[in-house]
This record gives structure tokens, sequence and C-alpha cells, in this order.
């Protein structure tokens, strides 16, 4: 290291919180006499107007090149010393705060002796690590301001029409000749009963006439470079291959239907239907009588192999089986389900559909329902777990509320994005619960059902939170990526690609680099780390098996230096020994 | 003979066991003075070397303290950190260390309490196996 370490120490009594079961002026004393230290002081409340002044003085008459404030937990009031620190011309990163509160004085109140050893050994600690501080940069990255959406389904244009709303250019890219996804095929939306058609219209309508939008339809991505605010995003389309610069990147490639082929008779063809199917024959009419129908729930899931409830299919029978009885009132209707799932408000629904005389009958998952087709006739035999006994239907269709499903290019396009899918073959987010529309990954958003089988309402909602999302970095005109990231050093990389396995954002990668070496010159791997996607974890670094991952502000010898200071005085243990 | 007080030192997450330290104190709740606590980023951060380290200067416990699986920061550090701690524990059988002076714990930042019993019940284990004789030269 350069400079030698000069250390200011600030021992804060906070009142009494520390003050009151800390001997404050005993620790003080002690802190002088570590090494590196050459200014220590004690302050009422550090983090008063009058406290901090104190800091930026005693940087200026001692010269002081590194501070310490022993006081509170570092979540609280370390930005505000970092800002103080560096009003005074210090890096904001040469100051460490020891947390003499929460982890020493509050949790020893009745020990004043061990919490006043204690609170010497933390700041003991702490010099240690202190005096190897080194300066950190923070880094802005500018960002392109405008977004690229795949996929033009409904969730894909509400996030486009949002995001371009607040004025920013968008691209959409529609693997399809035309827009509208799912909605192409529905018919009536719930609640409610719209025409899906009328909807799709509107949006597309929207779309197409926004002069922010621009729309490549039959059209896939081919390659994805860079990171959040500068991404490069190779498009091919029939045409011409186009290379399109994007700050962000939205996910709204939506899901298929699974097609039940030799699950209770379908075979594509015929009056077993899925749920689309059916909703084809009610859009153009050519479901013309109908005396008996019969609807079976939870074709190819929540069972072995597909494991997951697929949510909407419970609404979707329902609504479509209200449909066939106010169509054809006189006709037999019943749902065969194991569990119905009218979550939320559709409950309603549900009961509607009850009073027209929808019937709901519950199989078992041990003796699911059995189809028969013979030619035209078709028999369902369903066994009645109430009435102990089985009951036979021979409806003219027979519906399967089948789930929806991943795309199978879904596999690809993550790999292209570098973001995970779930287990379950859909796009997986960044938290369950607190993060539902962000990856991992910085600038790349979900919505839809590519994250998991949604309605409209659900991708409608989830297309403006992700646009919502997306617009913070377009708004700000930058990101601001951590300072504290990790580093590799080339000399010592042996070019496993272990960082690049494990880091979840995927700022490490490896790279080929030609070695020169006197005479001779060849070709290895050597890992990189983005520090514009760094997040600082520093998992790659603890693992890396040729120890060549810093993770800065917190490296090897900053660390061993303080495990060495915990650990003296030496003479503790013999102490401890002889006793 | 004055009794035996260990001494442990703890690696803990920022984002949720050195709060949940932290809560502790806001909460009041004693518990005893044996333990240092560090600062990492992530539990993924702790390089096994470290621990080791840390019992090789005579350390008498190694607390590793982590978010709950699945609630990384980083979403997978505390995976890592799980897998090198056991691969650690296996290693110190082999070299004739006591695993038992090593820990590897979960801790939110709601969890005050699962701190300082933490805290507890390593340092009456630590009591029972006695002094770590490695860090006497
Ligand atoms: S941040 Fe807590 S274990 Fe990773």
């Amino acid at each position: 290291m350069k400079d030698e370490p000069r250390i200011g120490v600030f021992v804060c009594h906070c009142g009494t919180n520390i003050g009151g079961y800390v001997d404050v002026p005993s620790v003080v004393e002690y802190a002088r006499t570590l090494v590196g230290v050459v200014h220590a002081e004690r302050n009422t409340y550090t983090c008063a107007d009058d406290g901090l002044t104190a800091i930026k003085k005693a940087i200026k008459d001692h010269n002081l090149n590194r501070v310490i404030v022993a006081s509170c937990t570092p979540r609280t009031h370390a930005p505000l010393f970092r800002s103080a620190v560096a009003d005074a011309g210090l890096n904001p990163y040469l100051f460490e705060l020891v947390n003499i509160r929460e982890h020493c004085s509050w949790v020893h109140m009745k020990e004043k002796e061990a919490a006043t050893q204690k609170a010497k050994d933390l700041i003991r600690m702490g010099v240690a690590r202190t005096a190897l501080l080194e300066p950190q940069e923070e880094i802005r990255i500018s960002v392109t301001p405008s977004a690229l959406v795949i996929g033009g389904g409904i969730a894909g244009m509400t996030a486009a029409l949002s995001i371009a709303n607040q004025g920013f250019k968008v691209d959409i890219v529609e693997k399809d000749s035309e827009m509208g996804g799912m909605l192409r095929y529905l018919n009536d939306l719930y609640p409610g009963g719209r025409k899906a058609s009328l909807v799709m219209d509107e949006f597309i309508g929207k779309v197409k006439n926004h002069p922010k939008i621009e729309v490549h339809t039959s059209s896939t991505i081919k390659k994805v470079d860079g990171y959040i605010g500068n991404f490069t995003v190779s498009v091919q389309n029939e045409k011409v291959p186009l290379d399109i610069k994007t700050g962000i990147i939205v996910v709204a490639t939506g899901a298929d239907e699974f097609k039940p082929v030799n699950l209770y008779g379908y075979s594509g063809s015929g009056n077993v239907l899925t749920e689309l199917e059916l909703e084809e024959r009610l859009k153009n009419g050519s479901l013309q009588k109908l005396d008996s129908a019969i609807f079976i729930q939870c074709v190819g899931s929540r069972g072995e192999g597909r494991s997951y409830c697929s949510r909407i299919c419970c609404n979707v029978a329902i609504k479509n089986s209200k449909l066939l009885k106010q169509t054809f009132p006189e006709a037999d209707i019943n749902i065969l389900h194991n569990g119905i799932h009218a979550y939320g408000t559709y409950e309603k629904m549900y009961r509607e559909a009850q009073e027209l005389g929808v019937g709901f009958r519950k199989y078992s998952k041990e003796k699911p329902p059995e189809v028969t087709v013979d030619g035209e006739r078709m028999r369902v035999k369903l066994y009645h777990e109430l009435m102990g006994r089985e009951i036979e239907y021979t409806p003219d269709i027979i519906v399967l509320s089948t789930p929806l499903i991943p795309h199978p290019e879904n596999g690809d396009l993550s790999r292209m994005l570098k973001v995970p899918l779930g287990q379950d073959g859909f796009f997986l987010e960044a938290h369950v619960k607190l993060r539902p529309v962000d990856f991992a990954t910085d600038g790349i958003f979900l919505c839809g059902s590519a994250r998991a089988p949604a309605d409209i309402i659900e991708s409608i909602n989830q297309g403006y939170s992700a646009a919502s999302r997306a617009a913070i970095p377009l708004m700000n005109g930058y990101v601001q990526a951590e300072a504290i990231t990790a580093v590799v050093d080339e000399t010592k990389c042996i070019g496993c690609g272990y960082c690049a396995s494990i880091c979840p954002y995927r700022a490490a990668s490896m790279n080929e680099k030609t070695v020169v070496a006197e005479e001779v010159s060849y070709i290895t791997r050597k890992s990189y780390i983005n520090p514009a996607l760094c997040k600082g974890c520093g998992t790659c670094a603890a693992g890396c098996p040729a120890g060549a991952i810093t993770p800065n502000h917190f490296t090897l010898p900053q660390i061993m230096a303080t495990i060495k200071a915990f650990q003296q005085p030496g003479a503790y243990i013999y102490d401890r020994i002889k006793a | 003979m004055t009794e035996f007080s260990p001494r442990i030192v703890a690696f803990c997450c920022n984002w949720c066991s050195y709060v949940g330290a932290d809560l502790a104190g806001t909460s009041r709740l004693k518990y005893p003075d044996n333990i240092r606590i560090m600062r990492v980023m992530c539990s993924g951060q702790v390089f096994p070397s470290y621990i080791l380290k840390a019992l090789e200067l005579g350390a008498d416990g190694v607390l590793v303290a982590g978010c709950h699986i699945g609630d990384c920061h980083y979403v997978s550090g505390n995976k890592k950190a799980q897998e090198r701690v056991e691969t650690l524990l296996r290693v110190m059988k082999t070299l004739g260390l006591d695993p038992r002076r090593v820990r590897l714990e979960w801790i939110s930042a709601s969890e005050g309490m699962k701190f300082a019993s933490t805290v507890k019940e390593f340092v009456e284990e630590i009591k029972e196996l006695g002094p770590n004789l490695l860090g006497v030269r």
C-alpha cells in the first residue's frame, strides 16, 4: 500500500446508549495505543452536527487518511458518515463503522467490564481492517433510452404501450406473423364476457399507431449482447437480420396450451377438445346444437411430470360452461374436477355457473374419469366418491382443461438472455414474493404467461408493472453500479470457468486471450467480471480455486488482518491456559 | 481455576444475519459476550480459509450466519456457503479438528431471538468442548 495509514477513531457515547454501559474514555485510551491510529476522541453523538464537524476537523488537523466511527449499526448512519468523510476530501470507502451499540452495549447492559472489553476488541479488529481499506469508485453506466419487448401478446403490448407512453422508443419482436398472442384464439373473456377480438383489435390498433413503437413480426431473437443500459439484440426476420440497440428488455413470450394427445380420447380431431379448441368453435359459431357436454379438469397438470396448477383453467372452464348453458339451456353440462380453484372474485362466477345448472362433480386422483370414444359415440365414466358408485355420461363434446405450458424455445432464449428458467420450464423471476417482474440480471424484466400461467387481467397487470420497473433506468438515463465489486487477476486465473458458472448475475464471463510468453504465444481462457453487472457478493471469490478473484472492500488481506486482530493480544490465550 | 470463556468469531451476512444481530440489540436481548461479529456481504463470501485461519489462531468457535435458503440477497450465495462449509467440516475431521467448532446458521433479519439463542447454545457447546488448543504455541 502506498500511504501509511493515519487512522482517526471516533467513539460515540450515543447519549447513554453506549456511554451508560461501556467505559468510553478507556476505550478511547485503548484505541490510541493501536498501530495506525493517530487520533482518537469521543463524542456525545458522533452523528450530530458537532460530531460530524469534529470528524472533518480531525481529518484536516491530523491529516487522517482513514476514519473509524465506533457507534451504532452501519445500516443506520454509514451513509451519513461516508458523506462527511467525503466532504473532507477522503474517498468515502476509506471509512469503517464499528458497531458497539446493537452488537455490544445493548446486549451486555449489566456487564460493563465485558462490554468495554468487547468494544475494545471490535475496534482493534476494525483498525486492522481499516488500515488496509482502499478507495473505491462508484461507476455510472449510461442507458440507451429505448426498450425491446419480446412477444406481442397482451402482456407485451401492455408493457410496450406503457413504456412508449412515457416517451421512450420501443421495439416489439413477435415471432408470429401477427400480434395478439393467445388472444387470437379466445372467444369471450372473463369476467364480464367481452369479445377477445375487440380487446385485441383495440390494443393492436394502439400499438400500430403509436409513433414510438416499431413492430417486427415474423421475427426471432438470434443473439443478445451487452448489459443493462447497453444491450444489442440481433433479430432475424424473413427478409433481413437487424441489430437493435436497447437499454432494457422485457420478456413477454407467453405460453402454449398443452395438447393432450392420447389422454381421454384426445386425438386433435373429433369431439374431444381442448379449451382453446372449444373457444374456436364458439367463436366461429360451428357449435350448432348440444345435448350434453363434459369438462374434465387438470388434464396433464397437478400430477406426475407436470406438477404445477395452471391456475386459469378452472375459471376458463367455468366461463365456457356458463356460456354453453346460456346458449343451450336444455343441455346437460358437467365439470369433472379434482377441486375447483376459483380464487378471489371468481368465486362469484363459480356460483353463477352452479345457479345456471352446471354440474360440478368431483373425481379423485386415484380414480380419474374414463373416456371411451367409438366413432361418434363417446362415453365418460366417473366414479362418484360420495355416492360410492359409477356414473356414466354420453356427451356430444368432451372438453379437456389442459395447462399452459412453457414454449419449447424458452431454453434458447434463456441462454441468450442469460436468465434462468424454473423447474417447470417457465422463466424464473428474481424473487417470488419481492421482485415478481424482475430478473436477477439487471435490465431484463418479465411479464405474462412466460413467467407462469396468467389470465388476461393478470397479464395486463404484469405488463404495467414490468413497464414501470423498466422505466426507472430509462427515466434516470443512467444506472449506478455497485462500487464494491469483484475483480479478476488474469495472471492467476486458470480459466476453469467456475465463477462464470455460479454467478447469478452473469457478471463473470470467460473470454479467449492470447498470452505471449517470450517466444511462444498461445490462446487461453480468462475470466472477466463486468463491474456494471457485479453486485459484489464475493461468492465467486470465495470459491475460486486459483485465488484469482478479489472481492473489493472485503479482500483476503483485509479479512485475514481482522481475524488476526480478533485473537490479539496473544497473551490472552496463555493466560487462559495457565489459569 | 477461572472458568473457560470461549472466544468465538462470527461471519454475518450484511442483509440478514447482521441485521438479525442488530435486532437482538434493539430488542435488548442479552447473550453471552464471547462473540465478535465480522460483517461480510454474503455468507457466500466466506472463504473456507477464513474459518481455518480463525481456528489456527485459536478461536474456540466460528459461526457463519446467512439468510435462509431462498432468501439470499444474492440469490444463491448461501447455497454455496453451505456446500463449502459442509466440505470444510469433512476436511476438518480428517485433519483431526472437531467439526463442532464450526457452525452454519440461517438467521433472518427478523430473527433477533434466534441470533441470541444461537450464540447462547454455541457458547455452551464450545464450553463443553474446552479451549481450542491450536491457538497455543
Ligand atoms: S446475503 Fe445473506 S446469505 Fe447471501
